[in-house]
C-alpha cells in the first residue's frame, strides 16, 4: 500500500516537474507580455479591464501570473527566478520596499518615464530610485489609519484619540463598559503583531510617533535604541491581554480586519483596502466607522504611518523589453489609476488625482487619505540597501520579545542596536 | 541465496556450478542496467545539488550573483578576527546561537513528535489489526490527514487554532476546561505544542499502516500457543509482538526521524518566524532566500545534512547494538 502510495506520489511529482518545465521553458511570444503579481483577485479582475485598450492600441497582450497573496512569499520567488535569470517573466510588480534589494535585475526606467516621473509624489519615485536608477514606477500607494467605531465611541462620552494613550485609556473605558453590558468578545484595540514584516510596520510607526526615529536613520545612522522607543514599546507590550486580545501576537493584516469587521473591536489600525471592505453590504460595522490618522505618543506631536504600496519593475531579462516597459508607464498613467482609485479604493500616486472631483465623489475616502499619506515614513530599505529584510526580521523580533513579555524594551533594543551595528559592519 | 546454494547436495552443485555462475553474472549485469537509470537520476537530482550546496557554503556566493562567489574557506561557519583592543570576536554559523536555538527546536520536534506518533500508531495498529465489521473501511479513513498536502492541514489548523475565531477555543471554552481564550500559535508558551499537534494528527496514520504491515506479518499460531498457555495478553505485547515487530518499527522510526528533522512547511504556514519553533530548514531558507545570505545559508543547509546523516546513522548503530543483544540471548 505504501509502496503504491509512494509510486502515485512520484508519478504526480514527475509529472507537476515536467508541466511546470513545459511553462517555463516556453519563449514568450514578442507581443504577451506577462505580469506576475500576488494581488487579490478583484484587483486582477480590474487590472483586464484596464488594459484593454493597450491592447488594442499596441497590438500586444498580457498574460497574468498570480503569486501568493502573501509579499514574503512572493518575494522569495521573485528573487529566485531572478537571480536564474528567467526570461519569461517582463513585469514584476513589487513592494516599495524591494527595489534596493532587486535593484540589479530591473531596467532603469528613467529615460521612459522622464515626462511623467514628476506627476508622482516626489519621495514615492524617490524610494524607487535607487543610485540614480528609477527602478520601477508607482502604480499606487498605501499608507494605515486608525479606524474607530463611531456608535461606541458617541455611545460612552469619548473623543477620537490624538494620542496613544488617550487611545489606551479610551479602549480600556469602552471596552470595560461594553463587556459589562454583555458584549463579551468586544476588544479595545486590534493591530498586527504577528513577527513578520507587518510589525515591522507597526513598530516603526510606535516608535516613529514617539519621536524616536526610524530604526536605520537615512544617512544610515542606527537610531534605535532611544529612550522614546523604549517607551513606545512599553505602552504598546501594557495593551496585550488588556485592550488587544493576546493573539494579536500573531495577527496579521486579515486576522485584525475579522475582529474588527465582526464589530468585536473599538479601533484597528489597517490599510485602506479594509476600508472598502468593512463598508460592504455583509459588514457588521458598515456605516458605524470613521478613519483619522494615527496617534502620536509620549512628548511628540507628530504621528506617523508607515509607507507602503506596489509598484511596475520591468525585468532585465524580459524578451520584450519595449512592449513592457509601454505597459508599465500605460498602467502607471493618470487614467488607469484614477479607475483603479474608483473601483478598488487604491491610493493614486499622482498629485492632481486627489483633487479629482469624481474620486471625491465616489471614493470620499481618498482626499482624506491624503493628509494620512503625507505623513507617511519610509521604512529603512533605502539605507540598509540588501541588508534591509534581515534589518526588518531582527526588529520585528525584537519587538515581538518585548510584547510576548521575553525581556524588556530596554533590553531588547539595547541588543537589537548591537545586532544591527554586527549586521551594519563597516558600512550598509 | 549463497547460503542455500551451499546447502544443496555436493554432486549436484559440482554439475549446475558452471551454469549457475553464468546465471548471477547475467543477473548482475540486468541489475546494473535496471538500475542505471535510477542512480543517474539520483546523481542529477541528489548528489549534483548537494555538492553544489557543500560548494557554495565554502564561497561568499550571494543570490544577485550566482557564478561570482570567491572561495573564503570555513568563515561561513566559523571566522574570527582580533579588534585593536585585543579582543577576539567569533562569526559564523557555528556561534549563532539562532542556528543552535533551531537545532535545539528541530531536536525537540523530532523526539517529541515521533515519540508520540510511535505509541499512537502502535496503538491504532493494534485495534486495526484486530477482526472486526467495517475494518477495511476504517483502515482507509485514518488514513485521511496523512493523504491531506501539508499545506493544506497546517492552513485548515491555522484557522482551527485561532485565538478569537478558531474552533478549538470555542469547544474547549463551551466544554469548561480554559477559562480565556488561548493564543494558540501567537504565545511563546503554546507555539510548539500547537505545531506538535498539527504534526502528531497528520502523520500517525502513518506510523499506524507501517505498524500494522509489521503486526500482520506475524504469524497467526504463535498467538495461539500463547493463549493455549495462558499468557497474559500484556506480557504477549512486550514479548511476542513488540520483539516480532521491532524491524519494522525502526525503519518506521528512521522515516520519521528523517522526516521530522528537515520539518519546514507545517512551521513555515502555522508559526513563520517564531523563534520558538523556527527550525534548521526553516532558518537555512530564511538566510538563503530572505536575507541575501545565501553562502551562509549554504552553510546551515550543510549543517542540516550532516547532522541529520550523524543522527540516522547513531540510530541505526544504536539499533544494530540491541538487536545483536537479542539475538544472543
Amino acid at each position: 500500500m505504501t509502496q503504491s502510495r509512494n509510486s502515485d506520489i512520484f508519478c504526480r511529482t514527475v509529472a507537476l516537474a515536467a508541466l511546470s518545465v513545459s511553462t517555463l521553458a516556453s519563449p514568450a511570444l514578442a507581443d504577451v507580455v506577462t505580469y506576475v503579481s500576488g494581488a487579490p483577485a478583484k484587483d486582477i479582475q480590474v487590472l483586464k479591464d484596464i488594459v484593454k485598450p493597450w491592447e488594442e492600441a499596441t497590438g500586444h497582450t498580457l498574460e497574468f501570473t498570480a503569486m501568493p497573496a502573501s509579499t514574503t512569499d512572493s518575494f522569495g520567488q521573485y528573487r529566485l527566478w531572478l537571480a536564474a535569470g528567467n526570461s519569461d517573466i517582463d513585469i514584476y510588480e513589487t513592494d516599495v520596499i524591494w527595489a534596493p534589494q532587486l535593484a540589479d535585475h530591473f531596467v532603469d526606467l528613467s529615460d521612459a518615464a522622464a515626462d511623467v516621473a514628476g506627476t508622482h509624489f516626489p519621495s514615492i519615485i524617490e524610494s524607487q530610485t535607487v543610485d540614480g536608477k528609477l527602478v520601477a514606477l508607482p502604480l499606487f500607494t498605501d499608507a494605515p489609519a486608525l479606524y474607530y467605531r463611531k456608535d461606541l465611541l458617541e455611545k460612552h462620552g469619548a473623543e477620537v484619540p490624538a494620542t496613544w494613550e488617550q487611545l489606551t485609556a479610551t479602549a480600556q473605558q469602552i471596552q470595560t463598559a461594553e463587556r459589562a453590558a454583555g458584549h463579551e468578545d468586544l476588544w479595545g484595540f486590534v493591530w498586527q503583531g504577528n513577527a513578520y514584516e507587518g510589525l515591522t510596520c507597526d513598530g516603526l510607526e510606535w516608535v516613529k510617533s514617539f519621536g524616536g526615529g526610524q530604526i536605520v536613520e537615512p544617512d544610515g545612522t542606527i537610531s534605535v535604541n532611544n529612550p522614546h522607543a523604549v517607551a513606545a514599546l512599553e505602552l504598546a507590550k501594557t495593551w496585550i491581554g488588556t485592550i488587544s486580545p493576546e493573539g494579536v501576537l500573531a495577527y496579521q493584516e486579515e486576522d485584525s480586519r475579522g475582529v474588527w469587521q465582526t464589530g468585536n473591536a473599538v479601533f484597528m489600525r489597517n490599510w485602506p483596502y479594509a476600508y472598502s471592505l468593512g463598508d460592504s453590504d455583509d459588514s457588521a460595522v458598515k456605516g458605524k466607522f470613521g478613519v483619522v490618522p494615527l496617534p502620536s505618543g509620549g512628548s511628540s506631536d507628530s504621528s506617523a504611518a508607515t509607507l507602503g504600496g506596489w509598484n511596475l519593475a520591468v525585468s532585465k531579462y524580459s524578451k520584450n523589453t519595449e512592449a513592457a516597459v509601454s505597459l508599465a508607464l500605460f498602467l502607471t498613467s493618470p487614467e488607469a489609476q484614477k479607475r483603479r482609485a474608483l473601483e478598488l479604493s487604491r491610493l493614486p500616486t499622482i498629485v492632481s488625482l486627489y483633487d479629482d472631483a469624481d474620486i471625491d465623489a465616489q471614493q470620499p475616502i481618498i482626499p482624506k487619505w491624503k493628509d494620512i499619506f503625507l505623513q507617511a515614513v519610509p521604512r529603512p530599505s533605502a539605507p540598509t540597501k540588501s541588508k534591509y529584510n534581515e534589518v526588518s526580521a531582527k526588529f520585528w523580533s525584537a519587538v515581538h520579545d518585548t510584547l510576548s513579555g521575553n525581556g524588556s524594551a530596554a533590553e531588547n533594543l539595547e541588543l537589537l542596536e548591537i545586532e544591527l551595528e554586527e549586521i551594519k559592519g563597516n558600512g550598509w | 541465496m549463497i547460503a542455500k546454494e551451499q546447502q544443496r547436495p555436493l554432486a549436484s552443485r559440482e554439475t549446475a556450478r558452471g551454469k549457475v555462475f553464468d546465471f548471477r553474472r547475467q543477473k548482475l549485469r540486468t541489475a546494473r542496467v535496471f538500475l542505471a537509470p535510477m542512480i543517474l537520476v539520483l546523481l542529477c537530482v541528489a548528489a549534483w545539488p548537494l555538492a553544489r550546496t557543500i560548494y557554495f557554503s565554502f564561497t561568499n556566493t550571494s543570490l544577485n550573483d550566482l557564478y561570482g562567489g570567491q572561495w573564503v574557506g570555513f568563515d561561513n561557519y566559523l571566522n574570527w578576527r582580533t579588534l585593536s583592543s585585543g579582543r577576539v570576536i567569533y562569526r559564523g554559523t557555528l556561534v549563532d546561537p539562532d542556528w543552535w536555538n533551531a537545532v535545539w527546536n528541530t531536536f525537540r520536534f523530532a523526539i517529541i513528535s515521533v515519540g508520540f506518533e510511535t505509541v499512537l500508531g502502535l496503538m491504532i495498529a493494534l485495534v486495526l489489526n484486530a477482526e472486526f465489521r467495517g475494518r477495511g473501511l476504517v483502515r482507509a479513513a485514518i488514513l485521511v490527514p496523512w493523504a491531506i498536502p501539508t499545506i493544506v492541514s497546517a492552513r485548515l489548523w491555522g484557522w482551527m487554532l485561532h485565538d478569537q475565531f478558531g474552533i478549538i477555543n470555542d469547544m474547549l471554552l463551551k466544554l469548561g476546561l480554559i477559562s480565556e481564550k488561548i493564543a494558540w500559535t501567537a504565545s511563546p508558551d503554546t507555539a510548539m505544542i500547537a505545531v506538535l499537534i498539527v504534526d502528531i494528527w497528520k502523520t500517525t496514520p502513518f506510523m499506524a499502516l507501517l505498524c500494522l504491515a509489521g503486526l500482520q506479518m506475524i504469524p497467526r499460531d504463535i498467538y495461539e500457543a500463547a493463549r493455549v498457555d495462558g499468557v497474559h495478553p500484556i506480557k504477549v505485547f512486550f514479548y511476542i509482538t513488540l520483539p516480532l515487530i521491532r524491524p519494522a518499527l525502526m525503519v518506521a522510526v528512521i522515516f520519521r526521524l528523517l522526516d521530522a528533522m528537515r520539518i519546514f512547511d507545517l512551521i513555515y504556514v502555522l508559526t513563520p518566524n517564531s523563534t520558538q519553533t523556527k527550525t534548521m530548514s526553516v532558518i537555512a531558507r530564511e538566510n538563503l532566500i530572505d536575507f541575501d545570505k545565501f553562502a551562509y545559508g549554504s552553510a546551515q543547509s550543510t549543517l542540516l545534512f550532516v547532522i541529520i546523516s550523524l543522527s540516522v546513522l547513531l540510530y541505526i548503530w544504536l539499533g544494530r547494538v540491541d538487536l545483536t543483544g537479542e539475538r544472543d540471548r
